[in-house]
């Protein structure tokens, strides 16, 4: 196993505890990163019409949703069953499936802060990435994106706005962390020593409850150094050997469960 | 009408016979062709794909018949590097398809890639660690040793040979044509093997993730030994099938049999290792991350049956049956045996790609169904019929089959 090592990694710890399934990460995302929405009807595509409507947003494995939640169940029947919710982003694994697969590298691990990056004018659009991640992490553009009259006034300038045809997935908000590089420099600090909180994502920032905590996992003097190492702290499927930087935390024992292929008689790597 | 422009000493049917079957053909092509622009202009969000599926019937389509194209360079190297004289018989057809197989793939690809107008990055970006580049320089590099291993024939036609600057071109690139056998033969078992290996690589899939050897997983070989224990039967059933349409004997029983010893034999080689790598999957990787056999399977869509059809069924007995001289020297039982193993091999190309990415990875997700639509099945339509046109305009007009003469017209009945 072949783990990129940085000196600052940027990740997360998501506590499960706290989240309460709002979505509001979700949303967050969606407009931090100009996602464009689903739509169903094309005006400037008559040929449309003769194939199929483009997807509308309640096909779920249609929509571009950086980061997504998921709902868990211990499932129990009434009394005892309990649900949890489990958001994901990308995981910016150290040793990511997605990477190596890419023909064209248009995927890499190689920048300061261990963020997998995606070059969305070099994709090929060939789907491998896809197929490789196995946290569905990796979104594909099937349809021209359209913003609906109206929205299209509030894009980010910040963020490109991706063709069809091409893969996208979460990048941590990377424009905001360009952000937090200059501004350091211009204050005159170190823009490899940010402080903590000075580059926050707009899931975490978003949060209602604060479940979602982000930072340098490098770094003792950010949260997320001390979260991650927590007792209760896990990753998902961690026994694949991919080494993600973003971790969970639960007290309770069937979510961190669930969290792996639990297999009683299984070893683990 | 178009009669002097058949091979010496051949008969074919009446021109207007023949212009009704090519307008079907043409028709058929052109439905498929139709979806492709759909595809083209509107996005492959026309398709039965998503999010979850990336990979659906193209590329299982894509896979099947690269696997069934094999024919054309194992037989090559067969002919052309290890001199089984018997093989020329067929050595023709075997190109034709094999050409047709791979001109096909590459169409198919360039409505699955996104981003068609940027295929060539390939070359110009490369990431040296992915399998899928090596099959992008394998694929493209060895279509262009098929063209050259056809053109000979081309020019071989009864009217284009008169001309003799034609014709002594024809005789040099035959002279040289072990070359090419020995390079496309080379190019293509990468290729293969990169396809399997594509899959064999997935950290995150554990169905089809396999531990291996060197840079590559066991499914690089498995793939290889599929491909060319499958590809020669392949062949001949093609042949088989234009004797029935053409009411002619084309390739003699002699060197179908041996067509079908070879693949038989490598079929047996594959189906040993095949049987070893699933046991050691099932009972070695799984466990080690957390899963077991049985957690592969799903349902119907995804049942075991899907594994024991492939293993056993479409791939012992057909073994079996092709390695055994009295079961396949029965026409009909080594027409079953060629058509189970092609079927084993689809099969095989088919789970790799579907279950591989249906099994939930992640404990709390669940098992999806892919289903294809209409635009997926007509544009691999439109490649079959491609192809039908291809082997109809070569039978036609070009000296496919060298005993066509001998077995039809001088049988002394
Ligand atoms: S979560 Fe998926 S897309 Fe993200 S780095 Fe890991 S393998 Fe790649
Ligand atoms: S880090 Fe940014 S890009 Fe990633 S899921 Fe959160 S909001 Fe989206």
């Amino acid at each position: 196993m072949q783990v990129k090592e940085f000196k600052i990694k940027w990740g997360m710890v998501i506590d499960i505890d706290k989240c309460t399934g709002c979505g509001a990460c979700m949303v967050g995302c969606q407009v931090e990163n100009n996602i464009a929405p689903m739509t169903k009807k094309d005006p400037y595509n008559y040929v449309q019409a003769l194939t199929k409507d483009r997807s509308e947003a309640s096909d779920k494995l249609m929509t571009l949703t950086w980061m997504n939640v998921y709902e868990l169940s211990n499932g129990k029947t009434f009394p005892e069953h309990e649900t949890a919710y489990l958001p994901r982003p990308c995981m910016q694994c150290g040793n990511p499936a997605c990477v190596p697969v890419c023909p064209v590298v248009a995927t890499d691990k190689n920048e300061e802060g261990g963020i997998v990056s995606q070059v969305y004018p070099r994709c090929i659009g060939c789907r491998y990435c896809m197929a490789a991640c196995p946290y569905h992490a990796r979104y594909f553009n099937w349809w021209d994106p359209l913003w609906p009259e109206g929205m299209d006034k509030g894009l980010s300038p910040a963020a490109s706005v991706r063709p069809r045809g091409v893969v996208e997935k979460c990048n941590f908000c990377h424009s905001r962390y360009l952000d937090a590089k200059n501004k350091a420099r211009q204050d005159g600090e170190d823009p490899m020593n940010l402080a903590d909180g000075a580059y926050n994502t707009a899931c975490a920032d978003i949060c209602p409850t604060k479940a979602i905590t982000f930072g340098d996992l490098n770094n003792p003097e950010h949260a997320v150094h001390d979260l991650a190492k927590g007792k209760h702290a896990f990753r998902l499927i961690e026994k694949m050997g991919l080494d993600p930087q973003v971790y969970y935390t639960s007290e309770r024992e069937w979510v961190r469960k669930q969290g792996d292929n639990y297999n009683a008689d299984g070893g683990g790597h | 009408m178009d009669s002097k422009l058949f091979p010496e000493g051949t008969q074919r049917c009446g021109f207007g016979q023949w212009l009704i079957w090519m307008a079907f053909l043409v028709g058929v092509f052109l439905w498929g062709f139709y979806a492709a622009v759909l595809v083209l202009y509107n996005g492959i969000g026309t398709t039965g794909l998503d999010n979850y599926f990336g990979f659906g019937a193209w590329i299982t389509f894509d896979l099947a018949v690269i696997a069934l194209g094999a024919g054309a360079f194992f037989t090559g190297l067969l002919k052309y590097i290890l001199k089984i004289k018997q093989l020329e018989k067929i050595i023709n057809l075997t190109v034709i398809v094999g050409f047709c197989c791979y001109a096909g793939a590459m169409l198919v690809l360039v409505l699955d890639v996104g981003q068609p107008a940027r295929a060539w990055f390939g070359y110009w970006h490369p990431n040296v660690h992915s399998m899928l580049t090596e099959v992008i320089f394998c694929i493209t590099c060895y279509l262009t040793v098929l063209i050259i291993e056809f053109v000979p024939l081309v020019l071989e036609q009864k009217q284009l040979n008169k001309i003799p600057f034609v014709h002594a071109l024809a005789h040099n690139m035959h002279v040289n044509m072990a070359l090419f056998a020995g390079i496309g033969a080379f190019l293509s078992t990468f290729h293969q093997g990169s396809l399997g290996g594509m899959y064999g690589v997935l950290i995150g899939r554990p169905f089809a993730f396999r531990e291996g050897f060197f840079i590559w997983p066991w499914t690089f070989f498995l793939f290889v030994l599929s491909a060319v224990g499958s590809g020669p039967v392949f062949t001949v059933l093609v042949a088989t099938l234009m004797e029935k349409i053409t009411g002619k004997k084309l390739v003699d029983w002699k060197t179908k049999s041996l067509m079908g010893k070879i693949a038989g034999t490598m079929l047996c080689v594959y189906m040993f290792f095949k049987i070893l790598d699933t046991w050691a999957w099932a009972t070695g990787y799984l466990p080690t991350v957390g899963l077991t056999f049985d957690d592969m399977f799903y349902g119907v869509a995804y049942g075991k049956w899907l594994l024991w059809t492939e293993i056993v069924l479409c791939g012992v007995i057909p073994a079996i049956m092709l390695v055994t001289p009295s079961i396949r020297n029965r026409p009909a039982l080594f027409y079953t045996a060629a058509i189970l193993d092609c079927i084993g091999v689809s099969l095989n190309r088919y789970i790799f790609t579907v279950q591989t990415i249906a099994f939930p990875s992640m404990p709390f997700d669940s098992w999806q169904v892919y289903y294809p639509n209409w635009v997926e099945y007509a544009s691999s339509i439109m490649i079959v019929a491609f192809g039908a046109i291809v082997i109809s305009l070569a039978y036609r007009y070009l000296p496919v089959f060298p005993l066509e003469t001998k077995l039809n017209y001088q049988s002394g009945k």
